[in-house]
């Protein structure tokens, strides 16, 4: 294992990241701000409570999932995308480096960066709603997980996309419906039956309901469906990852 | 000695079916400076690409230090610095931390006073703390050379480093590829430049199209394949080249004051002396002789020509 090369890639990246932290941090927090404005006040001042948790409150892990998971696919796929655009991806392509070694750097890099945007904004959500976290452990591993898992997406993303309109494609077109129907701001329970079994076929359903379970002790689907989604879906990130280096695909001519 | 580079049978087909590197055999001696000297497109960057690993081989095998490329690419390209043709480097980066990247890249714990040396010997130890994007041309390429010797490599490839870049890095790079040199660094540059080739190159590989046309010890091709001409200065204009002189190939200039005569350095007899005592006895008076070696470049575009 190439650990030097791990940490190289993974402390340029974060540079990166912290060379543009305030627009990294600015955009969430406000968003966030103000769909507890909307939704928490003006809408959730009218909604009953769900499963007994306030409605302000009941957003607040769909709203940090929506801004994780938006911000795992794009600074996963900007971060192996921008090398290849600028043509800098000629050196960890003839680095003595693996796949594995690429990989763990740069999407652990993204995964750290959408992790501290994610902690950020449950510490701003504190601000307007009261929360307690039944499972703190539990809620950091979903967080990390999730951050993670889509980090590999965009991994893939950034390495298919050839132009920055394809690059922001499956974020906008993929990822947010998907969150806006995966249960972010209600709760399976309101769909009527035959929407609810078609909602099961989205994979943000597992992972938001997993992290709402480790806020407020409540689930959609059971916790270990969650967990298991989430553990499929990175295998076959990683394995689409594997198909790619080992085929050079869009990577070496 | 044992080759540091072999190619064996490479050749590259890209998707299109376009053969960019037609099959090429090569070997390349620990510690020389092979000069791949070739008119644009004719694979030079393509065979560089392949051996580092950046394009995939359509056939053939390549090993480094007599390791494979494919089933042990780590030891091989541990082995290899790459400076690329293209100027590729984060713009928001400062040169300190993009070179201390390339020196992690390759499995190498920091070094920061093997990286000050680096730096300083390039000349851009003052530029540290500045980001790529406020640098120069010429700069860029430097920090480009110091990325590549950031892990101390034993083989070296420069891909048209000196192309548009001013006379005074261009001497600078010559100076480090001599310093290298003398460190045991193989070095192999591409160029279309035939001056840098000759200037610094050991040997000499011409590519055209995809194939190596040859591969000769530079001195050696030039004394090889090298014609010699004799430019005879004359004291008083000549209107025809005299009777007596009709035997040989000789040309009168266009105002008739000087004649030409070009022979071969490799034949047994190049016929001097007999022409200037037949010149002498037709009455012509010299005034000053000059002879000239055709150059590389005249040996080169008559290569390619053919």
């Amino acid at each position: 294992m190439n650990l030097y090369a791990i940490r190289a890639i993974y402390i340029f990246e974060m540079s990166r990241t912290f060379r543009t932290l305030v627009q990294s941090i600015v955009s969430p927090v406000i968003s966030t701000a103000l769909y507890f404005v909307v939704f928490g006040s003006a809408i959730g001042a009218r909604m009953d409570s769900i499963d007994n948790v306030e409605y302000g409150a009941f957003i607040v892990p769909g709203l940090i999932m929506l801004t994780v998971l938006l911000q795992s696919t794009t600074n996963a796929s900007f971060g192996i995308y921008f090398p290849k655009f600028i043509g800098t991806i000629y050196e960890p392509l003839s680095a003595p480096v693996s796949y594995l070694e690429i990989l763990i750097g740069y999407v652990g890099a993204a995964a750290t960066k959408s992790l501290m945007i994610g902690l950020i904004i449950l510490a701003t959500s504190y601000l307007f709603v009261d929360i307690t976290i039944a499972h703190p452990v539990w809620m950091a591993t979903f967080l990390v997980l999730t951050c993670v898992s889509f980090s590999l997406l965009g991994f893939i993303i950034g390495i298919w996309a050839r132009n920055f309109e394809q690059l922001n494609l499956v974020p906008s077109l993929i990822i947010t419906p998907l969150v806006f129907l995966g249960g972010s701001f209600y709760s399976l329970s309101m769909l009527p039956p035959f929407w609810q079994t078609v909602t099961l076929f989205n994979p943000v359903v597992y992972l938001v309901s997993g992290f709402r379970w480790a806020f407020f002790d409540t689930a959609d689907v059971a916790i270990h469906y969650s967990l298991l989604a989430i553990a499929l879906f990175s295998m076959i990130c990683i394995a689409i990852v594997a198909w790619i280096f080992k085929t050079g695909y869009r990577l070496r001519s | 000695m044992a080759p540091i580079l072999t190619l064996t049978a490479v050749s590259k087909t890209y998707k299109g079916g376009h053969q960019a590197v037609q099959p090429t055999e090569l070997e390349i001696e620990k510690g020389e400076i092979i000069a791949l000297l070739g008119p644009n497109g004719a694979g030079k960057t393509t065979l560089i690409s392949l051996i580092c690993g950046l394009s995939r081989l359509s056939s053939g095998s390549i090993s480094i230090g007599g390791f494979d490329i494919q089933t042990n690419y780590r030891q091989a390209r541990a082995l290899v610095g790459l400076v690329p043709q293209e100027v590729a480097l984060e713009p928001f980066e400062t040169v300190l931390n993009t070179v201390s990247f390339s020196r992690g890249l390759f499995g190498y714990p920091p070094d920061p006073a093997y990286i000050e040396q680096i730096l300083k010997n390039l000349s851009l130890w003052d530029k540290r703390n500045a980001s790529v994007k406020e640098l120069s041309g010429g700069m860029k390429r430097r920090v480009l050379i110091a990325k590549a010797l950031s892990h101390k490599p034993q083989i070296l490839f420069l891909d048209e480093p000196t192309a548009g870049v001013d006379v005074e890095l261009r001497k600078d790079m010559w100076r480090i590829v001599e310093e290298l040199k003398a460190e045991g660094v193989t070095i192999v540059l591409t160029t279309h430049y035939i001056e840098e080739a000759e200037a610094i190159a050991d040997r000499v590989a011409v590519i055209s199209a995809g194939r190596i046309l040859l591969v000769e010890d530079k001195d050696r091709l030039m004394t090889q394949m090298g014609r010699k001409e004799l430019v005879i200065h004359l004291h008083s204009q000549l209107k025809a080249i005299p009777s007596g002189l009709s035997s040989y190939e000789l040309s009168l200039s266009e105002v008739g004051m000087s004649l030409r005569y070009e022979y071969d350095i490799r034949a047994e007899r190049t016929g001097i002396t007999t022409l200037l005592s037949d010149i002498s006895e037709a009455g012509v008076r010299l005034k000053d002789l000059e002879t000239s070696q055709s150059s590389l470049e005249d040996i080169f575009v008559s290569l390619v020509k053919e």
